[in-house]
């Protein structure tokens, strides 16, 4: 437990290091939301294929690394209540917003973005008043 | 074919840079948020751990126009904020801190997350499919800016 944080150091300068070669070499922002999101809604148009084979690495590397990896458990709640209005406001939230963790977090703060400077406090405090309402006062999680 | 052989490294970095980090674990992103009970720090050494490589390549980004196979890189960031982000960006969170998983770390624990994650995920293209109607609602509220 103690080196939750090193894994997480190890495990961010990975997520960047993917982030810097899609950036240099594909020319493109490594937003996850809006790689899946414009698959989902079409405007991927001729980037379709690119960003196919990116969630293919993504789905991927976790399949080969989960046999020689120490243990790894999601702990996803079986409320299904909880998982469909959650997975909603992820999906809306973040395509209206135009980014979530990766790009409005990682690339976008990274390159001292004002939209995701602004985009990054607002989904955090809204994460954090909804576990504060949702865990302690509702006590739903 | 060069475009997308290194669109599959870069998302098998990002696949295992979510797996070893620890973030598709749902109680290290809840711990994380949750600063009335048990912090658990992990969040912030991933992010800042990604954002080292992620301003160095901004910075040879912002030298050139473009990406080494010769696509455009990206513009310069629009400094707008408007309701769309901010309204987006709080449902985002809501949703993130109810279950604990944001679209990167869905996608990366598809294999071994178990049914929670197929209905998440599913909800969650159904949430994108629906986004560009609300997005044409949020624009028609906003008299011409």
């Amino acid at each position: 437990m103690e080196q939750d944080w090193i894994w997480g150091l190890i495990g961010g300068l990975l997520i960047g290091t993917g982030g810097a070669f899609y950036l240099l070499v594909n020319g493109r922002i490594m937003g996850a939301s809006g790689i899946i999101g414009s698959l989902v809604d079409g405007s991927a148009g001729d980037t379709k294929w690119e960003k196919l084979v990116f969630l293919a690495g993504v789905v991927l590397l976790p399949i080969l690394l989960y046999p020689v990896y120490r243990e790894v458990n999601p702990h996803i709640t079986d409320n299904l209540y909880v998982l469909v209005a959650a997975g909603l406001l992820v999906g809306v939230g973040t395509r209206i917003a135009n980014g979530c963790t990766s790009g409005h977090g990682v690339c976008g703060i990274s390159r001292l973005s004002v939209r995701g400077i602004v985009a990054t406090v607002c989904y955090i405090l809204a994460g954090g008043v909804g576990v504060v309402i949702f865990r302690h006062l509702l006590g739903v999680i | 074919m060069k475009r997308l052989i290194f669109a599959f490294i870069a998302g098998g970095f990002f696949g295992a840079g979510l797996f070893v980090s620890g973030m598709t674990d749902t109680t290290k992103v809840q711990g994380w948020l949750d600063v009335f009970g048990a912090w658990d720090p992990t969040l912030a050494f991933v992010m800042g751990g990604a954002m080292i490589p992620m301003f160095i390549a901004w910075f040879f980004a912002n030298k050139r126009t473009t990406s080494a196979l010769g696509t455009p890189l990206p513009p310069k960031p629009s400094n707008k904020i408007d309701r769309k982000l901010v309204i987006g960006s709080v449902m985002f969170g809501a949703g993130w801190g109810l279950a604990g998983i944001c679209p990167g770390p869905s996608i990366a624990s598809l294999s071994y997350g178990g049914t929670g994650i197929y209905i998440f995920v599913a909800a969650m293209l159904t949430g994108m499919a629906l986004a560009p109607f609300v997005r044409t609602r949020l624009d028609k509220m906003v008299p011409a800016e």
